[in-house]
């Protein structure tokens, strides 16, 4: 933070300068025709606590660990490497560290549901002894991962000749297995008839261990099942580093780290009558410093803080966030656009970056009068809307983040775009990216706001489009619908962001 | 490769087992690693067998929690205490590992290890192991270090003291909440090794911060420090500091924080002592029985007997009966299932006419609620009631409640009205019960879920183990016989049931004259299971009965059974027929 305080106070007046955003490194890059497979995709992004580990998980079910490259050759006391300022030209890099198969696709036989093994959201846990922890969570159930370098070891040096044994069978299983029965046989002798010489056996030996390489191993270390009727859409870890929480459509679920059989719910929704049900529960979060809050989206765009010091059940909020003057007519479209698809605590834990189909919005926790800032991402979109809901594109959720020092914040959009905005006061920086090796070529057309040619282009984009899912924007590009940028993150401290376009994670730096 | 001699040849397993794929024969080996050590001897369990375990510490955490146990009592296979400081340096290892059990073992253990060691020893090795820990890199070091201080702090000299000292707080204020939760867990028992003079120095500050940390997890443990360190205080001390901490928690904004003082105020009002308590705990204890989180009201009404022993009549009448009347009304069934399984207790502390004035009501009006564990809950603690008040002022209102209980819908109330019943039998006497209760008991015989039937038979026999075998001649005999033409065949398979657990209670008389005939004509069942029941329960009355009865109408009945067409039928009364055979050869 106070980096970039610094930063602001050499800017000139109207903010930090705009980034210049590099490309730095793609994983999973596709080759010109070459078909997604539908597995691959990338459905959930994020990074560390430190930025030194970056976690993908996909529709097949895995979770990818990238580790940061770039810091890794001077490694001294990890708390030393916190303190080191970077110069300036170091951005990070990260390798592929590790993958494992978190879910795979189930059945529950009580409800006849096929639960896919898609990744819905991943969570960092703190790291402790040199493993690293992290959640990860399809629509039931929840996962604790343990990620550690075992060593690999070579065993010599036994006292029964292992040459004999294995002659005499073949399989090793068995032959173990022989010998231990004979072990339990002979038990009981040991202990009553057998004197044992002071100076013990010296025939008896240990065996030699060595290990000449270490091998990753991830271990499922607790799985947190059963305890949601509805999808979980999100799960966090709160600061207090003992609990988390999960939540559906209806109702959030705390849950402690260590205890997997029981979990409390905190939040639910549901009424009493299916029938009566208005609003549901979109994305949850914990506050990045006080363990006793936690804030909530719904599908009708209220952003919702509880304190969970004031009562075991929080069904009451302690405060409520709404956009009061929702822009243009009320339509049809009205409250699905308004569905909150995801929110952001800013680092500082004081502002809740929210994500709705049309726009970003900025929050002060201070302040619940409205947002502090809003965004136009898709204002483009505005004339489409009927044909994004018949494709069911307006029911896509997009993901969003804010920068480690908080004055910048970023989202996706279709055709593999994505949004970066300064959200400093007086900041203008509003830059649009493309999920690409070469970012910025989209730059120089959305500068200028495209509003008014709208009007007079929205019947040819509807001729154009209805035929291949992709649409023509003001500016004569193409938009595909199909190839939408769901999920990105920044990194935590320094102004990096990871973005999944379909199957491929690029990095940039700026 | 060695040869091995043959007798050693299964210790020779054990060892190369400790390496094995197998997780299982891992653990086997580890759980015998007392008889390695001694297979090997002392001193190379010293110089081999402890430097192998530190260095294959990566195993899975149940081999890692096996071993952090073994260790702990490893002294005598090492040599003895003077060589105990050898086992430090595997259990520190094991103190850093991320699985919170292991840890947590690897610390007892360390605890057991070190309160054996010599002094210099400790000096020596273990404070230097306890400071590597308490600055160690991962969090989880720094946690296992908490633990340790009050083993190591009595041994210290003087300039090592300060130092823990001054260690010890700055694990109070560790980034990590992790850390400080364990500093606040422990404090206590680290504060009862202190020197009164640094207690208030160098202790309260440290524990002053913890009450206010930002994270309630952390504050809420702290809740036990104050009961802990409120021991250890002068009386003035404790009124000084330890009283307004108490005071300040119970007005917590964190309801997880006043529950745990409503959880633990027992404890906090020893260690204020009685007449701080009077003074300022009780304005305390009301605002937490008036709490608007109910479950803070559950653990504080679950409290109220107990706090109403440390006040004085007066006070009780005054302060916490008006609450009590209430909570008995609380929204939350909870708080009123609490309040009924501890109410009666405050009978002889308000005295009798303040009970009947104004106890009686509440506890009536809990008899009648409409959520059963509240019913369920008066019911069970009334020997307490009849201590105090007398059955007969309660019978008018107890019987509709029992007999609500007996007919609930779900089967788990039924159940355990069953279970009271024998209580409530004692309680009531057999005047009472006769009018009343027989049906019922009868009733239940005929439950639709077995389990119920099951508790009903095993009542019966309850009851007559009460009232003796001549009432229950009278009684339960007939009524529970004439079930046993009951058409359908489970019910005549509890009536089986309920003779084979009462004929040991009913002697030999009544069960050859009143029971056994009942039986054999029931070994003439249509229904198969009827008469392998039969068979089973025959075999049951064969040690009770006479042996000239078991010759004369047992036995033919049992060998009728033997040829039945049935194959369970044929097994159980040949094994019946076995077991007679036995007994005969015994006893001839």
């Amino acid at each position: 933070m106070s980096n970039g305080g610094a930063k602001a106070a050499v800017a000139p007046v109207g903010g930090p300068l705009p980034l210049d955003w590099k490309f730095s490194q793609v994983f999973g890059e596709r080759t010109a025709g070459e078909k997604v497979q539908e597995v691959d995709v990338i459905s959930a992004i994020e990074f560390d606590r430190t930025g030194d580990h970056l976690a993908t998980g996909d529709r097949g079910g895995r979770v990818v660990l990238f580790e940061r490259t770039d810091n890794r050759d001077h490694v001294g006391q990890r708390k030393d490497l916190e303190k080191m300022d970077y110069p300036m030209n170091r951005h990070p890099e990260f390798r592929y560290k590790t993958e494992f198969q978190s879910h795979e696709p189930e059945f529950d036989y009580l409800k006849s549901l096929e639960i896919e093994e898609k990744i819905n959201k991943i969570r960092w846990c703190q790291s402790a002894d040199g493993a690293l922890f992290l959640l990860s969570t399809n629509d039931k159930t929840i996962k604790c991962w343990k990620v550690q370098e075992k060593k690999v070891k070579k065993v010599h040096d036994m006292n029964v000749d292992s040459m004999k044994t294995m002659e005499s069978g073949s399989i090793v299983g068995s032959s173990i297995s022989a010998s231990s029965k004979q072990y339990i046989e002979n038990g009981g002798c040991i202990n009553n008839d057998f004197s044992f010489p002071t100076a013990g056996f010296p025939s008896l030996r240990l065996p030699v261990v060595t290990s000449i390489e270490t091998n990753l191993m991830a271990r499922c270390r607790r799985i947190y099942a059963h305890a949601h009727d509805y999808h979980i859409n999100s799960i966090s870890s709160n600061s207090d580093g003992e609990t988390f929480i999960s939540a559906d459509d209806l109702r959030i679920n705390l849950w402690n780290l260590e205890i997997n059989n029981q979990s409390f719910n905190i939040v639910d929704v549901k009424p009493a009558n299916m029938e009566d049900l208005t609003e549901v529960i979109t994305s949850a979060e914990f506050h990045p410093k006080h363990c006793n809050m936690l804030a909530y989206s719904s599908s009708k765009g209220s952003i919702r803080l509880i304190d969970m010091r004031q009562s075991a059940l929080c069904d009451s909020h302690s405060k409520l966030f709404e956009d009061q003057d929702a822009p243009g007519a009320r339509s049809f479209f009205t409250e699905i656009i308004a569905s909150i698809s995801d929110i952001k605590f800013a680092k500082d834990g004081r502002h809740i970056l929210s994500r709705d189909y049309m726009t970003l919005k900025l929050w002060d926790i201070n302040m619940d009068s409205g947002p502090v800032a809003t965004f136009q991402v898709h204002e483009h979109l505005r004339p489409k809307l009927c044909d994004l809901y018949e494709n069911d594109s307006i029911f896509d959720k997009f993901e969003c983040c804010l920068s480690g020092d908080g004055l910048r914040v970023a989202t996706g959009s279709y055709s593999n775009l994505f949004r970066v905005f300064g959200c400093s006061e007086g900041s203008t920086e509003a830059t649009t990216l493309e999920a690409s090796k070469t970012p910025m070529r989209r730059q120089g057309q959305t500068s200028s706001r495209p509003l008014r040619t709208l009007g007079s282009l929205s019947g040819v984009v509807r001729r154009v489009k209805g035929a291949d899912n992709s649409g023509v924007d003001a500016n004569g590009n193409t938009f595909d619908f199909t190839t939408k940028l769901l999920h990105l993150a920044w990194h935590p401290t320094e102004n990096s962001l990871a973005c999944a376009a379909s199957n491929s994670l690029y990095i940039y730096y700026a | 490769m060695a040869m091995i001699d043959e007798p050693l040849y299964p210790i020779a397993v054990l060892i190369d087992e400790l390496k094995n794929e197998d997780i299982q024969l891992r653990l086997n080996s580890i759980r015998k690693l007392s008889t390695i050590a001694r297979a090997l001897g002392e001193e190379r369990t010293r110089k081999e067998l402890i430097p192998f375990l530190s260095e294959n510490n990566d195993d899975d955490d149940e081999v890692l929690l096996a071993m952090a146990e073994e260790l702990g009592v490893f002294i005598p296979y090492v040599g003895g205490v003077e060589y105990g400081n050898v086992l430090l340096p595997p259990l520190e290892t094991l103190c850093i590992v991320e699985e919170t059990c292991v840890r947590d073992k690897a610390v007892e253990s360390l605890c057991r290890v070190g309160a054996q060691m010599r002094e210099q020893d400790l000096v020596e090795f273990f404070i230097p192991m306890l400071k590597r820990l308490a600055a160690g890199e991962w969090f989880t070091a720094r946690v296992s270090s908490c633990g340790l201080f009050h083993i190591a702090y009595p041994s210290a000299p003087e300039a090592l003291k300060t130092e823990l000292r001054t260690i010890y707080g700055q694990l109070c204020q560790d980034d990590m909440p992790m850390v400080r939760r364990s500093a606040a867990t422990n404090l206590g028992k680290f504060a009862a090794t202190i020197e009164a003079p640094h207690l208030k120095v160098d202790i309260m500050p440290m524990f002053n911060d913890l009450t206010q940390d930002d994270q309630d997890s952390v504050r809420l443990l702290a809740v036990e420090g104050c009961a802990a360190l409120g021991k250890l205080l002068e009386p003035q001390d404790c009124v000084a500091h330890i009283l307004p901490v108490i005071v300040s928690f119970s007005q917590d904004k964190s309801w997880r924080v006043r529950y745990m003082v409503a959880n633990q105020l027992y404890e906090l009002c020893e260690a204020v002592g009685p007449e701080p308590t009077r003074s300022d705990l009780v304005p305390a204890y009301v605002r937490l029985l008036r709490d608007n989180e109910a479950e803070v009201r559950i653990a504080a009404a679950g409290k109220v007997t107990k706090f109403c022993r440390i006040l004085n009549s007066e006070l009780a009448i005054q302060n916490i009966l008006p609450c009590v009347k209430e909570l008995s009304t609380d929204s939350s069934q909870h708080v009123r299932s609490a309040l009924a399984s501890v109410i009666m207790g405050m009978a002889p502390i308000l005295g009798k006419d303040a009970t009947i004035e104004q106890l009686l009501p509440i506890f009536l009006s809990l008899l009648k609620d409409e959520f059963p564990d509240v019913r369920l809950n008066i019911i069970s603690k009334l020997d307490q009631v009849n201590q105090v008040i007398g059955i007969d002022l309660l019978s008018q209102s107890l019987l509709p409640a029992i007999v609500e209980l007996a007919e609930d819908r779900h089967w788990r109330v039924r159940l355990a009205i069953i279970e009271y019943i024998p209580l409530l039998a004692s309680q009531l006497g057999v005047g009472f019960f006769d009018d009343k209760l027989g049906a019922l008991c009868m009733q239940w015989l005929k439950d639709k879920v077995y389990s119920i039937r099951d508790a009903a038979a095993n009542n019966v026999k309850r009851l007559a183990e009460e009232f003796g075998p001549e009432w229950a001649l009278q009684h339960i005999v007939p009524q529970v016989l004439d079930m046993i033409n009951n058409p359908h065949y489970l019910y005549r398979m509890t009536i089986l049931q309920a003779i084979s657990l009462l004929a040991p209670v009913m002697g030999a008389e009544i069960t050859c004259s009143n029971l056994l005939p009942v039986v054999i004509n029931a070994s003439k069942d249509r229904v198969p299971n009827i008469k392998f029941n039969v068979a089973k329960v025959l075999q049951s009355l064969i040690p009770i009965v006479d042996q000239s009865v078991v010759e004369k109408t047992i036995r033919p009945c049992l060998v009728e059974l033997s040829e039945d067409p049935d194959v369970d039928v044929r097994f159980f009364a040949t094994q019946a027929l076995q077991s007679s055979d036995q007994l005969t050869m015994m006893s001839s």
